[in-house]
């Protein structure tokens, strides 16, 4: 896909969106023109080997580690959950991840994820942003860090994306609301509301209009118009609505033979869509997948969801690795925390984060091992823990940015993008 | 034959004349609502309203923030509709406010909305997210719908709040029948046969009546706050003997019995409120002593979650955010305090809280500053903060703003099914932003989207006959007085000097007709920052 020529964007966007609104939108020029230069689409960092996009499968709702990415098959914990061999000697996931068994030489677990949040919406704020929920701040998620640090490069589409985003869609605390992810639903067809219905010169008279109006209101205001965005998310929908990089989003113009590789779920189009997204230079997408709060039938649950993850997590690396991005891209499947070894009175697991597993493949990443491991017995903790910043810090290594940068937040507070130390057995080789 | 002909003939005419009444409504439609100036003068009224106004002062003059001057009255009549009706005033509306005399016109909006469905309505519903939620809930077991309409009733008659919440908790009965009932069979869980959840229903009250998340103690002790995780135990125990049969919600006999899940063992867990347990009575079910609990005069949470509430409707933040977490470690506004005793000694009642905090001169002030760039003076209330709307509101803004005589109860079914249709669809599109309602984000790019290129307003701003931007062109035959006319039903607000010229000018423009020149005006005006952001 050939996007539109950088010159002819900004010709666009200066016509239709009047001079005047250069001012504000100067900033976002300079920063595009920094990704004009030579070698424009490595990441700011030095390291070349570093991934410049990460996909984040979100399970949300807690996934059970032990019906995934952790079986223990035979015993009593494991409710009868039975594992499979993978690709890789000594590596088993639980029965119904048997495509993704195949992938394992890409892929990476860690057993021994530990957190201390409990609850959906807190721990969903752990596991996004690598921080406890705290009254003063709120901090960004992975991907909003990643926009904020890797080079534009050549999206003229928001470079932070969303698929069936869930009740608490990544976000970006304070690098500024800007860093929010672009939400959209089942990429089953065009994004909507995408068209102008107006001929091009009707269309401009009206911008211009609406630039002269803008003014009074900006009086006295400048500073809180600005924080609005409104201005900001209009020169970003125009600059979406004459981008031939919209047709990213869009999953039909795929040959049905890719589609299926994804399988024909709303999950499957949103991970076929995200790698459409990569390839377009987004730097993070999150595809949500929900369904994993098993409190009650866990094991019919769980197999429901594994139908449809499986064939869309295979997929996407197949897909990404056909296509050489894999080693450029990060895919990382979590939720916000796992399940009880203990199955209770109505079959269910309940909420667990002392010892959950995420997966991760690709960009920086090195494939087909396990760090941590649990007790099948469900009893004693597990060992070499993984805390959620150590998790954080090692993708950031792997997207090659600094994890201990430090940041001032609105109110003037320090704090650094994750205050915890990289897992080494997964980036050194 | 000849009868036939008259009846072809009357027919005719009146297609006629139904047509040209809604074409051209009279001008002067609607006599204005009665004002209720006494409402002003009540016991203590004012003397509430300056001691709010007089504690906000004491913390501008002492932190030495510039505040702002006071707003536009129509500025104002904005604020009040957009917060109470979830709308824009229409063109009808602002022609009645015109007429009352200047400096009463306020008062008599307040009084105006008050009396108007439509307040009722937008207010159960705003209600309702706080204390049922959004989502649909258990098929068959919950009518989300049926308890708005009762809220709305409640609201409607007046009924003091106090007793409106403990109806809510306690009422036995079909949620068919008794709606308030919706709030206990909205937790029911269908893998538990059916029996709502106490933690959940514990987790409600605290939240949407007592403004503090108990709740947070479900799992882990509170940081800073007095409670454990004992305590919610406790409460939730309020509920352990609620059930749903046949005959709806009731109240019967049994224990509270958990799942212990670190020890592994059941164990039975005995109601117990975590302070003030001297309010709590010893009469009545367990539901209906934690009603009484809960809305006690001298439980200060109370009243003071409500007013955290109404006030955050009113301007857009509440003054202790998040808006059901009342125990935070930054200081909160003396207001708080001086507002929750007044609604508390004065039988909770709503209208007269609305009264109050409309009639600050702190709720009056414009929302610009030209000396404090800060962003201070907005934080410390001397400046109105400009908070985005809700999509239901840009949706009803942009149905009312099209049309030139008020979208209400009373409008023509037709209208008020196209309102309805249309909302559902925008407000999809547009994003809702969940249970949070009162979070200070920034607009999003599918916001816009949806403004610019949308059906909504693509059809609304439209040349078809029952368009504002349509009449307008048909009524006012000079081009300011039409500039003048689609920047009131849009902004609510007169065009400024450089305004006006600037778009009848362009109105004479030869590029394209009268008419879509002032359908390109009304699409302007409905994209502006000033539009999707209330000030």
């Amino acid at each position: 896909m050939e996007p539109l020529g950088r010159r002819h964007f900004i010709r666009t966007t200066a016509t239709l969106a009047g001079a005047t609104w250069l001012t504000p939108i100067g900033q976002w020029l300079a920063r595009a023109a920094d990704g004009e230069a030579p070698g424009a689409l490595a990441p700011k960092a030095t390291d070349a080997s570093a991934a410049q996009s990460v996909i984040v499968l979100w399970m949300q709702g807690g996934p059970s580690q032990l019906e995934s990415f952790d079986p223990h098959e035979g015993f009593k914990i494991a409710g009868g959950t039975t594992k499979i061999q993978t690709s890789v000697k000594g590596i088993y996931l639980a029965s119904g991840l048997e495509q993704l068994a195949e992938e394992m030489g890409s892929v990476s677990l860690i057993r021994s994820m530990m957190s201390k949040e409990g609850d959906h919406e807190r721990g969903t704020y752990n596991i996004k942003t690598g921080f406890r929920p705290d009254p003063t701040v709120i901090h960004p998620s992975l991907g909003a860090v990643a926009c904020h640090e890797l080079a534009i490069g050549r999206a003229e589409i928001p470079r932070h994306v969303s698929i069936l985003s869930s009740q608490w869609p990544a976000r970006g605390g304070y690098l500024g609301d800007k860093w929010d992810a672009f939400l959209m639903d089942d990429p089953a067809g065009p994004v909507p509301d995408t068209k102008s219905y107006l001929p091009q010169d009707r269309e401009k008279r009206r911008l211009e209009g609406l630039n002269f109006v803008e003014q009074s209101f900006a009086k006295g205001r400048s500073k809180r118009v600005e924080e609005t965005l409104h201005r900001e998310t209009i020169r970003g929908a125009l600059k979406m609505m004459t981008s031939e990089q919209l047709k990213a989003f869009d999953v039909s113009l795929e040959p049905q033979s890719v589609r299926d590789l994804y399988g024909d779920t709303a999950f499957g189009r949103g991970c076929l869509a995200a790698r459409r997204l990569v390839e377009a230079g987004v730097r993070c997408v999150e595809v949500n997948l929900g369904g994993w709060d098993t409190h009650a039938n866990n094991h019919q649950f769980c197999a429901a969801n594994l139908k449809i993850l499986d064939p869309a997590f295979s997929g996407l690396l197949r897909d990404l690795r056909q296509r050489k991005l894999l080693d450029k891209t990060l895919v990382i499947c979590m939720g916000e925390f796992g399940r009880t070894p203990s199955i209770n009175p109505t079959g269910g697991r309940d909420h667990w984060p002392s010892g959950f597993s995420i997966a991760l493949a690709g960009g920086g990443i090195q494939g087909g091992r396990v760090i941590g491991e649990t007790d099948p017995e469900g009893k004693d903790e597990p060992k070499k823990q993984v805390k959620v910043a150590d998790l954080h810090s090692t993708v950031f290594e792997a997207l090659g940015i600094d994890h201990k940068k430090v940041n001032q937040t609105p109110i003037g507070r320090t704090v650094k993008f994750s205050e915890g130390d990289p897992v080494r057995a997964l980036l050194d080789a | 034959m000849f009868l036939r002909n008259l009846l072809f003939l009357t027919m005719v005419t009146g297609g006629i004349l139904t047509l040209g009444v809604n074409l051209i409504p009279p001008r002067h439609g609607l006599p204005p609502t009665p004002g209720e100036p006494e409402s002003y003068k009540t016991d203590r009224f004012q003397d509430t309203v300056d001691r709010v106004d007089a504690s906000f002062q004491k913390s501008w003059s002492v932190e030495n923030i510039q505040t702002a001057l006071p707003a536009e009255e129509l500025t104002i009549a904005r604020r009040l509709s957009l917060g109470l009706m979830g709308t824009i005033p229409s063109l009808e509306e602002i022609r009645q406010f015109e007429t009352q005399p200047s400096g009463e016109r306020v008062n008599w909006w307040i009084d105006h909305i008050l009396q108007d469905r439509r307040y009722a309505d937008y207010l159960a519903e705003r209600m309702a997210r706080a204390f049922v939620g959004t989502e649909d809930g258990p098929f068959i077991f919950f009518r989300r719908r049926k308890f708005v309409a009762w809220l709305s009733e409640q609201i409607t008659k007046g009924v003091p709040y106090d007793q409106v919440v403990r109806e809510v908790i306690a009422t036995e009965g079909l949620w068919t029948e008794k709606p308030a009932t919706n709030f206990i069979t909205v937790t029911i869980q269908n893998d538990k046969e059916n029996q709502p959840d106490p933690v959940r229903l514990a987790g409600r009250v605290t939240r949407a009546f007592l403004g503090v998340r108990l709740d947070c103690a479900q799992c882990h002790d509170h940081p800073f706050a007095p409670w454990k995780q004992a305590d919610f135990e406790g409460f939730s125990a309020f509920f352990g003997q609620t059930h749903v049969g046949f005959r709806g919600v009731y109240d019967g006999p049994g224990e509270y019995i958990i799942d212990d899940r670190k020890k592994e063992v059941k164990r039975t867990v005995l109601p117990k409120v975590a302070f003030a347990k001297e309010l709590l009575p010893a009469e009545g079910t367990l539901r209906e002593q934690m009603s009484i609990w809960v809305t006690h005069k001298e439980n200060p949470y109370f009243a003071r979650a409500a007013v955290n509430r109404m006030w955050a409707l009113l301007c857009g933040q509440p003054l202790v955010a998040p808006v059901d977490n009342l125990e935070t470690e930054a200081p909160i506004a003396p207001a708080l305090k001086i507002l929750a005793d007044d609604f508390t000694s004065h039988d909770f009642d709503l209208s007269r809280l609305v009264r109050i905090i409309a009639s600050t001169q702190t709720y009056r002030k414009q929302s610009l500053s030209l000396l404090d760039s800060s962003g201070l003076a907005e934080k410390a209330w001397a400046q109105f903060p400009l908070s985005r709307l809700r999509p239901e509101q840009v949706a009803g803004s942009v149905l009312q703003a099209s049309s030139v005589a008020t979208v209400n109860a009373d409008s023509h079914l037709v209208t008020r099914l196209v309102r309805y249709g249309a909302q559902n669809d925008f407000i999809k599109r547009y994003g809702d932003s969940g249970d949070d309602e009162f979070d200070s984000r920034g607009g999003t790019i599918p916001q816009r989207l949806v403004m610019l290129n949308g059906k909504l307003v693509r059809e609304r701003s439209g040349g078809g006959p029952f368009t504002a931007s349509t009449r307008i062109q048909w009524l006012a035959s000079e081009d300011p007085m039409a500039v003048e006319l689609v920047f009131l039903a849009v902004l609510t607000r007169r065009p400024t000097l450089e305004e006006a010229v600037y778009f009848e000018e362009k109105l004479q423009a030869p590029e394209q007709s009268r008419g879509q020149e002032i359908q390109d005006l009304f699409w302007t005006l409905v994209n502006t920052t000033e539009f999707s952001w209330n000030h």
